[in-house]
């Protein structure tokens, strides 16, 4: 029971976390629409006064702002397919498309600190069936402290690899000689998640890697998706 | 008063800048801590700091410039992702002088007039 109340902590913490970040960036939007529609209306009160008013410039700021409509609407259609992964209890997922969409998700928070992240592909698709948005949290998870600790060409590079007993996810880039881990990474609400998720992770510090090692769960007897199911079907 | 806009986000900071100058204010800006470091040959009565920013956030900005131009006054703008956010904001900034995005030029300005009054820090 404790197990499942870390792994909702969890989910709701991620949840948060995304939606403040997302949040933050529709500001933006927001913000930039407000200027260029403020400085319409000045040029249009200036015009009003008899100074002579650019059809090109206003085109130009009508663009800048449809531009920016176009920016939010990506960013909430994001928010949105973000928020319905919580309604997927177990489905097949795609391993690539997954490390990507999340982390397009941390991308913000990685931009603070300057660090990007390079998705290599596998040479075929991945698939697993998982609970997407628990596995959505272990990664961004994972890209938290790789993005905390980058090296120095701060590019963190995620490849998802296969062979038949498991999926890894293999996290390079980071420099992880020296104080990298204050907070005793993975913890133990990150121990919560990667059992739920029968999931492993391994450090090595000299190579700056982490991997996220990951079963495949078609071997299990069930795949229940919130924490509150597992809990019906356990208890 | 001479202003310096900083924010990331090219197309906020030339606008509003723009604005800015419309209304008389004058109106430098720069999308990052490094180009408002590298700037020379003018002095700014205030600095208008996004807080968020790749590298050198707003807040550590902050100190920079106030070895660079002392005496110098700062707004903050921020998309207030968080509440840590506006916590470590706001208590640099004095939550007077620390607006939330989208801002309203006319309290801008009206915040540059008062923050101009106030001792510098």
């Amino acid at each position: 029971m404790k197990e499942l109340d870390t792994i909702g902590e969890t989910g709701l913490r991620f949840f948060g976390k995304v939606s403040a970040s997302i949040s933050h960036e529709i500001k933006n939007t927001l913000a930039v629409i407000n200027e260029n529609a403020g400085l319409l209306e000045d040029l249009t009160l200036m015009a009003e006064k008899g100074m002579e008013l650019d059809p090109t410039r206003v085109r130009g700021l009508a663009k800048k702002i449809l531009a920016q409509v176009q920016r939010s609407d990506g960013i909430v259609k994001n928010l949105n397919r973000f928020a319905h992964s919580i309604d997927e209890t177990g489905k097949r997922v795609d391993v690539e498309e997954t490390i990507n969409f999340t982390a397009l998700l941390a991308a913000r928070l990685a931009s603070g600190r300057d660090v990007t992240f390079t998705t290599i592909s596998p040479e075929k698709p991945i698939h697993i069936l998982t609970r997407p948005f628990f596995l959505k949290a272990l990664i961004f998870r994972c890209l938290e402290i790789a993005m905390a600790a980058p090296d120095a060409d701060k590019t963190i590079y995620l490849k998802p690899e296969t062979n038949e007993a498991k999926i890894q996810i293999r996290l390079t880039g980071m420099d992880l000689k020296e104080a990298w881990n204050e907070g005793g990474f993975p913890t133990e609400e990150d121990r919560a998640l990667l059992d739920f998720l029968e999931a492993d992770i391994e450090v090595n510090s000299t190579k700056g890697e982490i991997v996220l090692i990951l079963t495949y769960m078609e071997k299990r007897s069930s795949l229940s998706g919130s924490p509150a199911a597992a809990f019906r079907e356990n208890g | 008063m001479n202003v310096l806009l900083v924010d990331d986000e090219i197309e906020l900071v030339d606008t509003l800048a723009e604005r800015l100058n419309i209304r008389d204010i004058e109106a430098d800006w720069v999308t990052s801590g490094e180009e408002a470091l590298a700037l020379e040959g003018k002095r700014y009565d205030i600095a208008v700091l996004d807080v968020k920013m790749p590298r050198i956030s707003g807040i550590e900005l902050k100190k920079k410039l106030q070895v660079k131009y002392p005496g110098i006054h700062f707004i903050f703008m921020t998309g207030h992702g968080s509440e840590d956010d506006f916590r470590s904001g706001a208590a640099e900034a004095g939550s007077d002088y620390y607006l939330v995005k989208p801002v309203d030029i006319d309290i801008l300005i009206r915040k540059m007039n008062e923050v101009l009054e106030k001792p510098s820090g």
